[in-house]
């Protein structure tokens, strides 16, 4: 039987299939029907600050609304509830020692920081927590104003700090818009990335025709979605100091194997999950053993980075002859293929 | 003791530490100003606190006074130490359980926060009229002075209780002493333990019905022995004085706090002594003190054991010089030879005193009218007179009867080492909550005590409040406003204009004003009498733009911290660097678990707040020419113009007793009178976009964006900026079609921006409606509205009322309340008084809606040109369907009546007058219309006849006419304290409205749980969520089969709500219409109130139906179900909401294991009314067409 062990932010993993920061995370007996599932590590939902802080802002002005008003109704809220009911990370944290109670596997907390005192005091809770590693989730869209130059310098500037705060492996998901990706991956890694997620999908509102308004709609990936993350890896592996994930577009074995063979040490599932269930891990499991022992690999180890640009046949088509090939076999539906 | 080893509490806080801490037992129920006691219990239970002996008190919520009555008789009867807080028309509903629990001599406590009762108008402040009520029921009644006396009875009361067997009533005055904050030494649970007696406790224990020793108690008696029965007790009675003072002097000896039963203060000598309980006597005793000083010889008593009363003791309290006695009643008793305190006193004097002083008798303070030193004196001075009056009243002017006393309101007594600060804020401006921050700073942190009484209007939207605060440096027992302050800030820059606050400053006082306007500037707005009242009295005049210092410090409209900052700064209270230390500690302390942003927000607010603080140097300034606006138009009726406009401006305490209505009638349609001018932005209408659906003036809670149709020719004299269109409406071809906002009446809740449905196509953010700055607009739309409401109603035959797009020009007779900006409940009160109130009967129980339907100084139930409106009442909170029922019966007798008489005289009259008047089937809106006109022609030819019936038929000619009786409350009323009543008059079957508000809470005491509360929303009384579920009143009520039943939302479905309303009305039976109300209770943003209604609906929280036993006629399932039943998430409709979420902060297991179970319940509840909603086919397929067993 083929071994499926992976290491990941120097965690040993029995396969590579980790269940990515989902709404899934956020119940208890799901995090144990993953782990049953065969999941090799969890990572938590994100622990978003500025939604802390707006909720307490929000949760304060509720508990203060209509209040000294009125000679009947000095207030609305019954004061135990009020006092208990401050809005924090305890719940995260509370949730995270839960998690690791429940289950043997690693427990990866996910962190998206505000303030920059926030990044790293919640980082320092989450460890003292127990987190297995950290994931820093770092999503933000620039303002117009803010040069491409000041983004990264930020990035780096939030990844140093967190790394000098706490002890535990560290990972940083980020999303593929900059103007040099792989730079980018290796000097966040220089900064103290011990692992890269690649990448992070960011929220396209859509236009609703009817309604003439903007609505957030939230549309899970598609295989083609795995393109991209699979492309950078490729070239990233064996170049940058730390492991590579790969999230986005995991649906299917074929999906799992080619990540696998770019160079990632472990696959985030996500979108699979929610469309076929918990259960699904255990069959992409099982398919992962089939497929390494159909085609004779003995390991993940064997196939990983097999395919990456520094180790395939033809490492010039991770570069700009694959965009040449592509569009020279595109053939539109109803034309014939055109040449140039 | 010194002011910093004391705790700063109210009375209710501090009454509730010591009924919790030594009882077992506590039955609930909400009533102002009691409320608080229930809440602190609830909370600490909550909690998990023990009482003394270390168990956690079951704290159990009744459906009304009375069920919180028979469960603490039942739980006495069990052996337990239980209590409960009440008040008012509360304590009158436990009077039978008084009755027996006295009779059968079983020892408990019950606290009152003691309030006027419901007579003339309801009144929710505080007088003695409650417990008198209840002084014949046999329970011994204790009554205490102050906040510290209040905590300090509360702990006597139940330790006579325990030894002499009689049950006892603890009451202080509502709102005066039950919500004072004051400095006082808390008992210790050792001084509390030791206090209560184990052998009584285990002799209480001893006496409950146990089936190991059974016995018999309740029994009927026959004349033979009940009388006997009765005598029996009067041993108990006796000796209850005596075990009081001995429990008093058991206390002293424990805490150094000397009581006495009857206690005396003044000169040894006293020739004039007044005789009171309650905070008054804390007044009597300072001003007592003032005339000691001078040379006077008076004095007074206090009564704190009022019954039993101890007649001999109390006469013996008394000096011997004393020749005459004013005994002072906080009550009235009409028709009485003298209140009850008088008469015992006249009874203990005659049959005790050795010597025979005179004694008058007089009231005060009724309804927490002012009782100050200036009064007190004015009764000392009547002692002086040859010839005293009889029955006096202190504190009005009667000038109907000439009971009132004389008095100057200028003699004042406060000292100077007393610093008094007064601030008038906003409601929602955080002013309160700052300056009792800042009695907690000064009090509990300096050498100084403090005290701090609130005073709030009666709107729930822009109210206004005013804190009393004083410092000192020796207890404070001044139970009065103030009357001259150091210190007076103005929150608002409109109330110094608006209202007289000036009168209120002592020379050389310091004023800050908040205003928009710098210290150059502010000079020129002000009118020239407050101008001239700050240079009379040199003022100290400081400014500051505080709403601006907020939003850039990211508090919103949040001014507490700033003004707060700001009096630190300038008042002179403590050394201001001192006080600016204190403030800094103050803020991070108090917001320590609120999280550093917090803490670092406000501590930017101090610093901003004191660099845009400004002195204003007035010195050599020139007065202005701005008068003081007038308080109501000068065109205004006369009743209002001087009577309302006095209540408006502040000054009611002025109107003389001739002024007022003598049986509480008072004219509807005044508050058209009341500008409030509250919103900043209010809504424009952009005619292009509009596509005239109708729904913003719908939604609308105040009726302050109305909507007419009229024909082109009335344009004619139209302000230049009066917006009108071509009307879309088919039907209304020949129309022009306005909207027209009230800018002075607008709350500004954006209520009609966000149901408004039409965008602009090249600007989508912009919609047929959207707001803009209310001060630019304001000139331009006063004219605008004044021209609007001269345009004509638009005929009520060329209205279908079944189309919101034409139904809503239909006038509303119900505007400008003073209900919440964004109310839920309102929008559905003014669709029935558009459809129906020209010929409405209003039964209104008491709650939000009878508060901002009735409360005075205006009332927004109005009325048309004609003069036709609805005809509104508020009986009570626990009878309104049995009013309302009753007010139905009686027009079905006057209709009867005129009937008869119509057909006796009908050879006089029209003979097609009276064919119509006696056959029209009154069956809709054109029959109502052509009935009401043949009633007028009929009464203008009954003036013509001689026939004496003809008067006869003359008063009752109106009946004639269809009355369409509308019986409106909130769930308080109709799931809990009214149901029995509810239900009783669903079962009559007689043709009544029922419009329940359902906000599933009680709103207007402050949010306590309500059996319309769901599962796991957080209320008071269900501190970690309502672990059962809502009552389906609907369902309860379909279940008789002839009861029209609706449930509605009409933000969700505004046309369903419409045509609900048309149904029920026309129902020829009771109808029941259960009508979701979002509120400020259910902590979200009341802008988004529809939202929430939606939410409700798609989750299937709230169901929409209807059903209507007619259908039956035509072979149909009566039930049908308008809204399709758990759609979306549940949890978008909790997380919306702050009631639900809070719990997920707060206790997220629980809150998910409720989430769960609720689902769960939703789906249940949802698949129950798909079957009951099967069409008869198909519930019943073997018996087609059986539709009358559907």
């Amino acid at each position: 039987m083929p071994d499926l062990r992976t290491e990941y932010l120097g965690l040993p993993l029995r396969s590579p299939l980790v269940a990515s920061a989902s709404p899934l995370g956020e119940d208890l007996e799901n995090i144990q029907r993953l782990a049953e599932a065969g999941a090799a590590a969890i990572i938590l939902p994100s622990l978003f600050e500025e939604q802390i802080l707006h909720e307490r802002q929000a949760h304060l002005h509720y508990l203060d609304y209509g209040s000294e008003s009125h000679a009947e109704a000095l207030n609305y809220v019954p004061s135990a509830t009020a006092q208990q009911s401050l809005i924090g990370p305890e719940h995260a944290l509370r949730h995270l020692e839960a998690a690791k109670a429940a289950v043997e596997i690693p427990i990866i907390a996910s962190l998206n920081g505000h303030t920059p005192g926030g990044w790293c005091d919640y980082a320092r809770r989450f460890e003292s927590a127990g987190a297995d590693a950290l994931e820093l989730n770092i999503y933000h869209i620039p303002a117009l104003s803010e040069s491409g130059a000041e983004v990264e310098a930020r990035y780096l500037e939030i990844v140093a700090a967190v790394r000098a705060s706490i002890q535990i492996p560290l990972a940083v998901k980020v999303g593929p818009y900059f103007s040099s990706p792989g730079h980018m991956a290796c000097r966040l890694a220089d900064a103290g990335a011990d692992g890269l997620v690649l990448f992070n999908r960011f929220y396209q509102p859509d236009i609703e025709l009817e309604a003439l308004d903007v609505r957030p709609r939230l549309v899970l990936s598609q295989p083609i979605d795995n393109r991209l993350p699979m492309t950078w890896i490729s070239l990233l592996y064996g170049h940058v100091k730390a492991d590579l994930a790969a999230t986005s577009g995991i649906h299917s074995v074929e999906d799992v194997v080619k990540l696998l063979m770019a160079g990632a040490n472990v696959t985030l599932l996500c979108a699979l999950l929610f469309k076929r269930g918990i259960g699904a891990l255990q069959v992409l499991e099982r398919e992962l053993q089939d497929w390494l022992e159909d085609h004779e690999y003995d390991s993940v180890a064997q196939l990983r980075g097999s395919m990456s640009q520094l180790n395939c046949p033809d490492p010039a088509a991770f570069e700009r002859a694959q965009y040449m090939k592509t569009l020279q076999n595109f053939v539109p539906r109803s034309e014939k293929p055109f040449y140039y | 003791m010194s002011a910093m080893q004391s705790q700063i509490l109210d009375a209710n806080e501090a009454v509730a530490r010591v009924a919790y801490a030594t009882h077992e037992l506590i039955a609930i129920y909400p009533i102002t100003p009691a409320s608080p006691m229930a809440e602190w219990s609830d909370t600490w239970a909550s909690q998990q606190q023990p009482n003394l002996w270390g168990d956690v008190p079951r704290i159990i919520e009744m459906q009304s006074e009375g069920g919180a009555a028979g469960a603490v008789h039942g739980a006495l009867q069990a052996g337990m130490l239980t209590t409960t807080f009440t008040a008012s028309q509360g304590l009158l509903l436990m009077i039978p359980n008084m009755y027996k629990i006295a009779g059968e001599l079983t020892p408990m406590v019950m606290h009152v926060a003691a309030r006027a009762l419901a007579a003339q108008g309801l009144s929710i402040f505080g007088d003695h009229g409650d417990v008198m009520a209840a002084r014949s029921t046999g329970w011994g009644m204790l009554c205490s002075n102050s906040v510290q006396e209040a905590q300090d009875f509360a702990l006597l009361a139940q330790a006579v209780s325990l030894r002499s067997r009689l049950p006892f009533v603890h009451f202080f005055d509502g709102f005066r002493t039950s919500h004072e904050l004051n400095q006082i030494a808390l008992l210790r649970p050792g001084q509390m333990l030791e206090m209560l007696d184990k052998d009584a406790i285990r002799a209480h224990r001893q006496r409950a019905l146990n089936p190991a020793a059974p016995v018999i108690r309740g029994t009927a008696q026959n004349p033979d022995v009940y009388f006997q029965g009765r005598e029996s007790v009067n041993p108990y009675y006796q000796q209850a004085p005596d075990i009081m003072q001995g429990v008093m002097d058991d206390f002293a000896r424990l805490t150094g706090r000397t009581y006495r039963c009857y206690e005396y203060h003044g000169a040894s000598d006293a020739e004039r002594v007044i005789v009171l309980m309650g905070s008054g006597a804390e007044a009597v005793h300072e001003t007592v003190d003032a005339l000691c000083a001078r040379g006077e010889k008076v004095g007074v008593l206090k009564v704190r054991l009022f019954r039993p009363f101890g007649a001999e003791a109390f006469v013996q309290a008394l000096p011997a010089s004393v020749q005459r006695i004013a005994v002072l009643d906080r009550c009235k008793e009409s028709g009485a030879s003298g209140e009850p305190l008088y008469l015992d006193v006249l009874q203990a004097v005659s049959r005790h005193a050795s010597l025979r002083p005179e004694v008058i008798g007089g009231r005060y303070g009724l309804g927490s009218k002012e009782f100050n030193p200036a009064m007190i004196k004015a009764v000392f001075d009547e002692l002086l007179v040859p010839q005293p009056r009889q029955g006096f009243t202190i504190g009005i002017e009667d000038d109907l009867c000439q009971t009132s006393l004389p008095f100057d309101p200028d003699w004042q007594i406060e000292p100077e080492n007393v610093y008094r600060a007064l601030f008038y804020g906003l409601g929602s401006d955080g002013t309160v909550g700052a300056n009792k921050n800042t009695l907690k700073i000064i009090g509990e942190s300096t050498t100084q005590w403090a005290q701090g009484y609130f005073v709030y209007d009666s709107k729930k939207a822009g109210a206004q409040t005013i804190s009393h605060l004083r410092f000192g440096p020796s207890p404070i027992r001044s139970s009065y406003l103030i009357q001259k302050a150091h210190f007076i800030g103005c929150h608002q820059p409109g109330f110094l204009t608006q209202y007289e606050i000036l009168d209120k400053a002592l020379p050389g006082a310091v004023l800050l004003l908040n205003t928009p306007e710098g210290p150059d500037s502010v000079w020129e707005h002000l009118p020239r009498s407050v101008q001239t009242q700050i240079q009379a009295l040199q003022l100290k005049f400081h400014v500051i733009d505080a709403h601006s210092v907020a939003r850039e410090a990211g508090l919103g409209h949040r001014i507490n911290t700033i003004m707060q900052t700001a009096f630190f700064a300038i008042s002179g209270v403590l050394p201001r660097d001192k006080a600016l230390d204190k403030i800094r500690t103050a803020i991070t302390k108090t917001y320590a678990r609120k999280g550093p942003e917090i803490i670092a927000q406000n501590l930017q607010a101090v610093e901003a707040a004191l660099s845009h603080l400004y002195p204003v140097d007035w010195q050599g300034k020139t007065l202005g020419q701005r008068e003081r606006p007038l308080t109501v138009a000068a065109d205004a009726p006369a009743f209002v113009r001087e009577v309302t406009a006095c209540l408006l401006s502040g000054q009611g305490d002025r109107l003389p007793v001739s002024a007022l209505p003598a049986d509480g009638t008072w004219p509807s349609g005044t508050s058209q009178y009341e500008k409030r001018n509250l919103a900043h932005e209010i809504p424009v209408w952009d005619p292009d976009v509009c596509i005239q659906c109708g729904k913003c003036a719908m939604v609308c809670p105040h009726a302050v964006i109305r909507i007419k149709a009229y024909p082109e020719a009335e344009l004619a004299h139209a302000p230049a900026s009066f917006k009108a269109t071509a009307a879309k409406d088919r039907e209304w071809q020949d129309l022009r079609y306005s909207i027209q906002v009230a800018p002075e009446d607008c709350t500004g809740c954006e209520l009609c921006v966000q149901v408004c449905p039409a965008k602009n196509k090249s600007v989508p953010r912009l919609k047929a409606l959207n707001m803009a700055p209310q001060a630019a607009l304001l000139e331009q739309e006063k004219h605008n509205w004044d021209f609007f409401l001269k345009l004509p109603e638009l005929p009520r035959e060329r209205i279908h009322a079944g189309q919101i797009r034409q139904q809503q020009v239909m006038q509303p007779l119900f505007e400008f309340s003073g209900a919440c900006a964004g109310c839920g409940e309102t929008p559905y009160l003014k669709l029935l008084s558009q459809l129906f109130g020209d010929h409405a009967l209003i039964a209104n129980a008491t709650g939000c809606s009878s508060i901002y339907g009735g409360n005075l100084p205006t009332t927004p139930w109005t009325h048309t040109a004609e003069g036709r409106g609805p005809a509104w009442a508020n009986s009570l909170f626990e009878d309104n369907a049995e009013f309302g029922l009753g007010l139905a019966l009686g027009h079905q007798q006057k209709q009867t009546s005129a009937r008869q008489l119509l057909e006796m005289l009908a050879p006089q009259l029209n003979g097609e007058r009276v064919a119509l008047l006696l056959q029209n089937p009154l069956a809709d809106a054109a029959d109502v219309y052509a009935q009401q006109a043949a009633i007028k022609d009929l009464k203008a030819e009954l003036r013509a006849l001689s026939d004496p019936l003809a008067r006869e038929l003359l008063a009752l000619a109106d009946a004639l006419g269809k009355s369409s009786v509308w019986i409106v409350g909130g769930d308080g009323w109709a799931y809990d304290i009214g149901f029995g009543g509810l239900d009783h008059v669903l079962a009559s079957g007689e043709n009544v409205n029922i419009l329940v508000m359902d906000t599933e809470v009680y709103s207007n005491t402050g949010g306590q749980t309500s059996k319309a509360t769901p599962k796991g929303a957080v209320a008071k009384f269900s501190a970690g969520g309502k672990a059962l579920g809502k009552k389906d009143l609907g369902l309860m009520a379909m279940s008789y089969g002839h009861v029209y039943v609706a449930s509605v939302a009409m933000g969700a479905k505004d046309e369903h709500t419409l045509k609900v309303f048309l149904e029920a009305e026309a129902y020829p039976g009771p109808s029941l219409i259960i009508a979701y109300s979002h509120c400020i209770a259910h902590g979200i943003n009341m802008r988004q109130g529809l939202e929430s209604q939606k939410l409700a609906v798609k989750s299937g929280e709230w169901l929409l139906y209807r059903y209507d036993p007619r259908r039956r006629d035509t072979g149909q399932n009566p039930l049908q179900l308008d809204s399709k039943g758990p759609q979306g998430r549940l949890e978008d409709y909790l997380q919306d909401q702050n009631r639900f979420k809070m719990l997920f902060h707060s206790q997220p297991e629980a809150a998910q294991r409720f989430l769960k179970e609720h689902r769960q319940e939703l789906g249940k509840r949802w698949a129950l009314y798909q079957h009951l909603a099967q069409p008869v086919e198909q519930a019943h397929p073997t018996e087609k067409g059986a539709s009358q067993n559907a």
